[in-house]
C-alpha cells in the first residue's frame, strides 16, 4: 500500500507531553517560543495538522488534569472550566438555566462525536471568525481568565478574540476558564444562525441580549460572527439604543446600523452584501425574540 | 522523536503497544491493530466514517491520536457481530437496505449504537440528528433511518425478552 507523493493527510511528527496538573503543564509552556501548542479536543487543531497547515513542535495534552474539568455556579456567574466538553454544557440545566442564550446556540454547534471531545474554552481559544460560541461569549459579557507560570489575568471578550484564529492568549498561557455574568431576571435573549448544512460553521450568527424597563431598552447587548475576521461586539450602536423604546421599527433601525457599521468579507459561502444583509435581519430577529422573551 | 506506550481496551481486550504521538487513532486501528472495520474518508472530521467509541462516547477516530487512547475503552464497529452472526443494528442495516457501497456504514452504525445505548426508543427525528455528522453519498439518508428506527425495535424486543 503506497501513497502518491503530496496526498498526505497525517500530521507531521511532534514531541508529546501529558501533564497532570495545571502548574506541570504552565511550567512546560514558560519559555517555550510558542512551539508548543496545548491541546484539549483537538477538534479544531488535529484537522489542521493533518492537512499540515499547523506543525507544532511539541503538543501539550491536557486532557489528564481533571482540575480543569466543571462548569458551575459561582456566586452570580457561570464559571466553565479549560476541559468542559461541549456536549456536556449542551445537556447541563445548569447552563440552560444560568445562560439559555448559549443553550440554545449549542444546536448549532457542530455534530454529537466533535461535542463529545471538543471544549469550549479551546474552541475559543482556536477562535474561528465562523464560530458560534465567541458571538455568544461576547452577548453575555464574558470574561477570560488566562494563566501562565507567572500568574493570572482576566480579559473581557470584547478584547479577547482579535483576528481569524488569533485571540489574546500569549504564547506561554492557558485559557483557563470562562466566566458569564448569570442571565438577570427580566433579561431577554435571541440567537439566530444561517448556515449551508447542519453543523456547519455560520455564514452569519446573531447573538443579543436585551434588558426592556417601561417599555424602553435598559441594557442591549449585539454580536456577529461569520463576518470575516472575528466575531465582535456592535458597541456604537448598542449605546445609541439605550433609552429608546424597544418596538419592532427601533430593532429594524437597530439591525441597520450594525449592518451598516461592519466590513465583512466575502467568500464561497456568501458575498459580503449577503452577509451583510443577513447580518441585518439575523440581528433584527434576535432583538425581536430577546424583547419577546423579556419577562 | 520519542515513541510512546499505551495500554488500551480494543473490543474488550487489553492492548499493548509503543506509538509515534502523531499516529492517529484510526490508523492505529486499522494497520497495528488489523481492525478495518473503521474506515478513513476525509481525515478531517467532517465525514464521520471513522467514528469509534472511547468511554462510551462517539468520536471521530481520525481527529484523536492514539496516545490519547491510551488507558481508555475503544469499541469500534468490528465488535458488532460476525457473519454468521450478525448484531440486529446490522440486521436492520441489511434488511431495510441501509447501504450500498457500505463506506459510511461503519460510522453510521457507532452513532447509532450510541444514541440506542442512552435513548433505545428514538424519534425519526432524533435519528436524523444522530447521524447528521455522518456523510453518505450513497443512499440518500431514508434507508438509514428506516434502519435505525428497526434496530430499535429488534433491540428493544431482545431486553423485553431477556427481561
Amino acid at each position: 500500500m503506497f501513497r502518491r507523493k503530496g496526498r498526505r493527510m497525517k500530521p507531521a511528527a511532534f514531541e508529546y507531553e501529558r501533564p497532570t496538573t495545571l502548574q506541570a503543564a504552565l511550567n512546560l509552556l514558560e519559555d517555550d517560543g510558542g512551539k508548543s501548542k496545548v491541546i484539549a479536543g483537538g477538534q479544531s487543531l488535529v484537522p489542521m495538522m493533518n492537512f499540515r497547515v499547523v506543525r507544532p513542535d511539541r503538543l501539550i495534552d491536557i486532557n489528564r488534569i481533571s482540575e480543569l474539568d466543571y462548569h458551575r455556579i459561582e456566586g452570580s456567574e457561570l464559571v466553565i472550566g479549560a476541559l468542559c466538553r461541549h456536549a456536556v454544557l449542551k445537556e447541563s440545566e445548569l447552563v440552560n438555566r444560568a445562560c439559555p442564550m448559549m443553550h440554545a446556540a449549542y444546536d448549532w454547534v457542530a455534530h454529537g462525536p466533535v461535542r463529545n471531545r471538543g471544549t469550549l474554552c479551546g474552541n475559543l481559544c482556536h477562535a474561528d471568525p465562523a464560530s458560534e460560541m465567541p458571538a455568544v461569549v461576547l452577548a453575555a459579557d464574558s470574561v477570560m481568565v488566562l494563566r501562565s507560570s507567572k500568574g493570572s489575568r482576566t480579559i473581557p471578550a470584547d478584547q479577547f478574540f482579535l483576528g481569524q484564529y488569533e485571540t489574546a492568549t500569549r504564547d506561554d498561557e492557558i485559557l483557563v476558564e470562562l466566566r458569564i455574568p448569570t442571565a438577570s431576571k427580566g433579561q431577554g435573549w435571541g440567537f439566530h444562525e444561517v448556515n449551508v448544512r447542519k453543523g456547519d460553521f455560520a455564514i452569519v450568527a446573531a447573538a443579543a441580549t436585551l434588558h426592556v424597563a417601561a417599555g424602553n431598552v435598559k441594557a442591549i447587548s449585539i454580536a456577529l460572527a461569520g463576518l470575516g475576521s472575528h466575531a465582535i461586539r456592535l458597541t456604537a450602536v448598542e449605546k445609541a439604543f439605550i433609552g429608546k423604546e424597544a418596538t419592532d421599527a427601533a430593532f429594524r433601525e437597530a439591525a441597520a446600523a450594525c449592518a451598516g457599521s461592519i466590513d465583512p468579507t466575502s467568500d464561497i459561502h456568501g458575498s459580503a452584501e449577503y452577509r451583510r444583509d443577513l447580518a441585518r435581519t439575523l440581528i433584527y430577529r434576535a432583538l425581536c425574540d430577546a424583547r419577546d422573551r423579556c419577562s | 522523536m520519542k515513541q510512546i506506550e499505551i495500554t488500551l481496551k480494543v473490543n474488550n481486550k487489553a492492548r499493548r503497544a509503543t506509538v509515534a504521538p502523531r499516529l492517529l487513532l484510526s490508523d492505529f486501528l486499522r494497520r497495528d491493530l488489523h481492525l478495518h472495520g473503521t474506515h478513513v474518508g476525509c481525515e478531517h472530521g467532517v465525514c464521520g466514517a471513522c467514528t469509534v467509541i472511547v468511554d462510551n462516547l462517539a468520536v471521530r477516530s481520525c481527529l484523536m491520536f492514539a496516545v490519547q487512547a491510551d488507558g481508555c475503552e475503544v469499541t469500534t464497529v468490528d465488535s458488532l457481530g460476525s457473519i454468521n452472526k450478525l448484531h440486529p443494528l446490522q440486521q436492520a442495516f441489511w434488511e431495510e437496505h441501509g447501504l450500498q457501497c457500505g463506506f459510511c456504514t461503519p460510522g453510521m452504525l457507532m452513532v447509532a449504537i450510541e444514541l440506542l445505548s442512552k435513548n433505545p426508543n428514538p424519534t425519526e427525528d432524533e435519528v436524523r440528528e444522530a447521524i447528521s455528522g455522518n456523510l453518505c453519498r450513497c443512499t440518500g439518508y431514508q434507508n438509514i433511518v428506516k434502519s435505525v428506527m428497526s434496530a430499535a425495535k429488534k433491540m428493544q424486543a431482545v431486553t423485553e425478552a431477556a427481561a
